[in-house]
This record gives structure tokens, sequence and C-alpha cells, in this order.
């Protein structure tokens, strides 16, 4: 089991290495570097895992101390590790997917001037995640929860110097410190109630059954524990950041914002699975968040331009599945659906930068289209994403979405209903982006004509942004706006004799981790199968979620068959509309001002947050800092010269004045002495 | 017949008062020296009364010390006026008032 430091220290001295003599290490070295590190804590979790299998499932948790950390009357909060079947899941695909995608990365990163600091922030990633999933106490998840925010900033804001990659960072950070905030309230009053940050003081009784938590106590520790899950998995109302974090380069969005760092909020979740027992309320308004967002993320993601904006959009709703599932009391459902959709939605991600990378930085998908013959490699495995995605059997997403909506009907037909509908929604928005992206007309070759090599990057890049002030980017206030966004320098892509001319494959650092994922997005699931005992997810995670804290779910085996069989066909349904609909590109009539816009959602909060604040600055500025702060400050220097200028009249200057004084002096102390020695 | 002793110390006091009214209301720097130099020999008058009331002869010793010092403090001060005088014609000290506030 010692194998876990070496999970923890590997990206950790990658990150360190690459900090300090990231440029001596230059261009492909310090890529390789990082995915070695990153490979080698992926094997390191291995065998943890492999010698987990070895013990019964009741001795499956192993807390390892490193040392102490906050050492402070009772309190002892200590850097430890807490091995057990939930984290060593998160762990393992955190740094399986990551480590795939560190090696995408060497590909596609190829040529950037900050080439080593990618991949300084990318270990530091990858190092803070695995704090987070594998910590033994809230304290230290902490620590990691906020080292992805502060690793999300640096690399959405990756490249800094255009201005909307550093307004989408700021954006990401902002948004989820409102999240972090409530981690904090809990983290108190965990403390307050507990004395303890530890998961084994804190949960295991809990889970145990030996404990119980008040309802209210419970409710108040859920809901600010959910609000930390919300700012992070970017859930309503603090998913805004997400589809503005595609401003980072591609990788990132794979790693960061589909694969790993919005799992966090669903770890934190399952991982409080013992205090959220206690509260039904809590259970109910993360459920209901979770359909909410699903949905509304959805209709969104139908009317997206941007190649990464319907993946973004599609996060979140994938998200809001996992929390609707957990909501349900079916954390392993969500469990679940969080590795399947860490596979797809990094091979659709990955597979999207390919063709970004292979199309010279182009992200609007109505330039794309016929590019199936020209990416062999791409075109297949993202089908199998999308595939999966869509929910089509015998694809990952239709079995954990499956479970997640069993579990949803048991709780509520009517989430059931929000959920399936989606799922059809899901379907659509995946057809119509195949259908744009891979089928119909070549359209880039009239975006590119070819032989004006790297001028029409830029021309491209303001037809688009222009286009887009009519319909997307006044939504974002221009933050948003990918035109000009997401992709390393044209230098990155190397090659320059292939500019303008037609897309090429991508070289196969990049198409390995594509083929990779394609294979676990199609028989992944099998750790988790319905049937034939093959439910290994479950009886894993069994012992993080006993029954005392999670009761079983039993929906007969008729309504599974009824339920599967009409999302399934919902889903073929949204797969065949999407298909034949956008046979065409141009459809307004599919494209409603209102979704486009985003429910006006960022206009809305903008309007509220925005003019109330503005007119609470002014007053701060105008009224207080410079009335009652700059007042003390010169009265004070009011005072001292008023005072000076009237005591300066003692100085004179004739000594006539100056005896006198000492005359009066030498008197007044005569007539005191004489008072009290003759008295 | 012999003067009493208060004589001394009232002659002694009125010099004192003079060279204080000197000091304060002449404006001649060498007049005001003198001044303070009748100051310093009432008080001397003062000492040697007391010694010779009291039979001790701590007071004249004192005199001698006030002497001394006086003698350190003319050289002092008529260096200060000669330089004074050499800066300008009229040695006023009301015109020396470069310590105003």
């Amino acid at each position: 089991m010692n194998a876990a430091y070496v999970i923890v220290a590997l990206p950790l001295a990658g990150a360190l290495i690459l900090l300090f003599g990231g440029r001596r290490i230059g261009d492909p070295m310090s890529g390789w570097l990082a995915t070695i590190a990153s490979a080698g804590s992926f094997v390191a979790t291995v065998v943890v895992w492999a010698t987990m299998l070895g013990m019964t499932s009741s001795d499956r948790t192993v807390d390892k101390q490193i040392f102490t950390w906050i050492p402070v009357g009772s309190l002892h909060v200590s850097f430890g590790l807490q091995l057990d079947p939930l984290s060593i899941a998160m762990a393992l695909f955190v740094t399986g997917v990551g480590s795939l995608i560190h090696l995408y990365s060497i590909g596609y990163m190829k040529g950037d001037p900050s080439y080593p600091r990618f991949f300084f922030l990318l270990n530091l990633f990858l190092f803070s995640m695995i704090v987070l999933v594998l910590a033994d106490n809230y304290l230290f998840s902490f620590v990691g929860w906020e080292g992805v925010g502060f690793c999300s900033y640096g690399l959405v804001g990756f490249w800094f110097d255009r201005e909307t990659a550093a307004v989408a960072a700021k954006k990401a950070f902002v948004t989820n410190r409102v999240g972090d905030f409530g981690f904090m309230i809990a983290l108190f009053l965990l403390f307050g109630h507990f004395g303890s940050f530890n998961y084994s003081q804190v949960l295991a009784p809990l889970a145990a059954g030996h404990a119980t938590l008040a309802g209210s106590t419970a409710t108040a520790i859920g809901l600010m524990l959910f609000l930390g899950a919300v700012g992070k998995s970017a859930q309503i109302p603090l998913y805004m950041w997400l589809p503005d974090a595609m401003e980072g380069p591609t990788p990132v969005s794979a790693l960061i914002h589909a694969a790993t760092m919005v799992t966090a909020g669903v770890y934190l979740v399952a991982r409080s699975a013992p205090i959220l027992h206690f509260s039904h309320s809590v259970l109910w308004v993360i459920a209901i968040i979770g359909a909410a967002t699903l949905f509304l993320s959805a209709t969104i993601a139908c009317v997206q331009d941007d190649i990464k904006r319907v993946l973004a959009y599609s996060t979140i709703s994938q998200l809001g599945y996992m929390f609707l599932g957990e909501g349900s009391g079916d954390y392993t459902a969500g469990i679940y659906h969080m590795i399947m959709h860490a596979f797809f939605k990094a091979l659709l991600f990955l597979a999207a930068g390919s063709v970004i990378h292979a199309l010279h930085n182009e992200q609007n998908m109505k330039k794309m289209g016929g590019l199936r013959k020209y990416l062999p490699v791409t075109y297949p495995t993202f089908i199998v994403g999308y595939l999966a995605l869509a929910g089509i059997p015998p694809f990952d997403g239709f079995w954990s979405k499956e479970q997640i909506l069993d579990s949803a009907w048991h709780m509520s037909p009517a989430l059931w209903a929000v959920g399936a509908f989606t799922a059809g929604l899901t379907a659509y928005y995946m057809s119509r982006q195949v259908a744009l992206v891979w089928l119909g007309q070549a359209r880039w070759k009239e975006a590119r004509p070819g032989a004006d090599g790297g001028e029409h990057g830029a021309e491209a890049h303001e037809e688009y942004s222009g286009h887009g002030s009519e319909s997307l980017s006044a939504e974002y206030g221009g933050s948003g706006q990918s035109g000009v966004g997401t992709h390393p320098p044209e230098e990155a892509h190397g090659d320059g004799g292939h500019v303008g001319g037609d897309p090429h494959e991508s070289p196969w650092v990049m198409t390995f981790p594509l083929i990779i994922l394609a294979v676990a997005s199609t028989i992944g699931w099998l750790i988790n199968a319905p049937f034939g005992g093959l439910d290994f997810l479950t009886k894993w995670l069994a012992p993080v979620f006993p029954s005392t804290i999670a009761p079983p779910i039993h929906v007969a085996t008729g309504t599974k068959w009824i339920l599967g069989i009409a999302v399934t066909a919902l889903c073929f349904l949204g797969l065949g509309l999407g298909l034949m609909a956008w046979r065409k590109v141009e459809r307004p009539e599919l494209e409603p001002a209102f979704l486009v816009h985003g429910w006006y959602i960022d206009e809305g909060v903008s309007a509220a947050v925005l003019g109330p604040l503005t007119r609470m600055a002014n007053a701060f500025s105008f009224v207080i800092d410079a009335k009652v702060v700059d007042g003390a400050v010169n009265g004070v220097a009011r005072l001292t010269t008023g005072t000076g200028r009237q005591l300066r009249r003692l100085q004179t200057g004739y000594v006539r004045n100056y005896a006198l004084g000492i005359g009066i002096g030498a008197a007044a102390i005569l007539f005191f002495v004489a008072l009290r020695v003759g008295g | 017949m012999t003067v009493p002793g208060a004589w001394y110390l009232v002659l002694a006091a009125v010099l004192f008062g003079l060279g204080a009214t000197g000091l304060l209301i002449r404006r001649n720097v060498l007049v005001m020296f003198m001044c303070v130099e009748l100051m310093l020999n009432a008080v001397n008058l003062t000492f040697v009364t007391f010694a010779r009331l009291l039979n001790d002869v701590g007071g004249q010793a004192s005199v001698f010390f006030v002497l001394v010092v006086a003698a350190a403090e003319v050289v002092v001060g008529l260096a200060i006026i000669v330089a004074m005088f050499r800066r300008r014609a009229a040695a006023t000290a009301d015109d020396i008032h470069a310590l105003k506030g």
C-alpha cells in the first residue's frame, strides 16, 4: 500500500522539476517528463488497487499518515491519505485519463512558447486532484480543491495575452470562489459539530450506524457542501464559468472541464453520503438542481455553433445527470456515470481538438463539414464518443444513464421524465454536431482559399467574431467568443506546408489517446454491467455506501425494461431528428434566440448583480472612501498643522522673549519649591 | 558698627532685578551682556553674604566657580559679539531673530 505515496509524489515531483527547470528541459522533453510522471502515478494507483483487491472488502479502508499538519488543542489535522474503494476508483480514472491527455498534449501544444509552463500546470493539477480524492480529511481535501481551482485558472488563462482567455479564467475562478465559500462554511459546521475533519471520525460512525445526526445539522452541512459542489461541478446557478472556460487549450477542456476537476463536486457529494443520508431535503435539492441543470444546459447545447461549446454544455448536462443519480440516493450510479463520462467526454474533447488542429484553429461548426474523409482516425473515434454520449446501446453512456434514470424513477417519475427527455435532446444536439462537422458539404474550403497561407486564419476569425456579435457574443459580453481563442499559436501546428491544404490527421501522440479512449468508451461499461453478476463497481463501492446510508433502490426488472426502451427510443428519435434536420446548415427556426442567449441567464445575472454592485462600489468610492476615510486622514493632518501654526508663535527669535520665559519659569519653580518646602 | 546681613541681601536682590530688567528691555547686545554679568555678581554677593552669616566657606567656594564660569562665558560671549559686529554695524539683539518660528 506504500505505493500510495508514489501516486501523490510523482505528479508533485514532475511539477516541481518543470517549475524550476522547465525552460532548460525544453519543448518535447518537458511534455514527456510530465506524461511519465502522470503515467507512473497511474501505475502506482493500479498497484494499490490490485493490493486492495487482495483484501476482504471490509478491510479496504487504509489510512496513510504523512505528517500532522495542524496540531491545535484537540484538533489534529494531518496530511494523510485515505485509501478506500471510492478514492481509489476516483484516482484510477483521474490518473488514467489524465495520462492520456498528457500524452495528447505533447502533440497538441507542440511549438507553444510556454510549453513547459503548460505541463507544469497540468502536473500540478493532477497532483491537486489526487490530493482532493485521496485526502483523509475534509480540510486536506479542501487544499486539493483549491489547488485544482488555481490550476484551472492558470490553464484556462494559459494564453493570458488574449483578453477573452484572461476574462474567462477570472470568471472561472471567481465563480468557483462562490462555491468554495459554501465548502468553507461546511468545514466550520463540521468542526463545530464533530470537532474533527477526518473522514474516519466524521463519516465512519455515521456510515456504520453507530451515530446519528440531527436532521437540521445534516441539512445545513449538506447544503453548504453541495454549494461547494455546485461551484466546482458547474451546476445551476454557478454553471456559467464552464462554457467560457473553453478559452483554454483543448486538452485543458478535456482534462479539467470534462474528465476530472468538474467531477470533484460529484466526488464530494458521494464522499459525504453518510451526512446526506440524514437529510432527505438535501437529497431532493441535489436531485432537483441536477435535473434542472441537465435540461437547461442541454437546450443551450442545441444551438451552439462552437464545437467546444456544444461539448461544454453537454458536460454541464451530464454532470447534472450525476447529481440526479446521487440525489436519488444511488451514489454508485453517479460514480459510474462519472467514470463513463470521463472516458467519452475526454474522447470527444480530444477529437474536437484534433479537428481544430486539422482546420488550423477553426472552431465554428458551420464552417466545417465533410471532414470524415480527411481524418480517418479522429472520425471513427469521435463517432464512438458521440454514440456513447447520445446513450445509444451498447456504448458507455447508455448503461450509466439507464442506472441513473432508474433510480430517478424510484425517487420521482417527474425527475425521470426530465432526464429521459433530455437524453433525447442529448442525442439530438450531438447528431447536429456530427452532421455539421463530419457530414455534408466541405464548407471549410470556402473559408480557406488555400494559397494565402497564414493570413486566412485571422480573416476567418474576424468574420466569425462579426457574425457572433449578432448572436452569441452578446450573451457573454464578448468574453466567451471563441473565434480568437482556444488554440496554440499558428506555428504550433508546425508543418506550414499543410496550411491552406487539405486537413491532415494529427500525429500519433494525439490519435493514440483517442483510440484508447474510444475502446474505453465502447467496453468501459462492463465495469458495472447490470446483468450476469458483472456489477463490479457496485460490489467494489459497497463498503463505502453501506445499506445503512444508501438504502438499496429496487426497481422491478419489468419496469427497468420499459423505462430503458422508452429512453432508448427517445435517444434514437433525437438521433434521427438531428441527423435529418441538420443536412442543411442554416436552420434559424431551430435556433431560437432565447436559447442562443442561454435563456438570458448571463444577461440577467449581469443586470441583477452588476447594477447594484456598481452602485455599491460608487457609494464606497465616493462617499465612504472620499468622505469618511479620506476625511479622517486629512483631519489628522489638518489638526497637526493647525497646532503647529499656533505653537509657532512662541518662537519669536527675540532673545528677550526667551529670557523672559526663562525668568518666569525659574520664578515659577522657585515659587513651587518655596510653597512645598516652606509650607 | 556692622551692616546687617539683610542689607547685603537686599542690595543683591536690587542688583539682580536691575540686571534682569536690563536684559529684558535693552536691545544692545553689549549692554545685555553686562546685565547678565550684573545678575551673576548679584548672586555672588548673596553667596558671600550667606557664607558670612552661616559661617560656611561653601558659599565662598561657590563664588569661585561662578567667577570661573563667568570668565569663560565672557570669552565666548565677547567672541560672538565681535563676530556680530563684523557682519553688521550695530549690535541690536532684535536684528538676530533667525530662530523665529
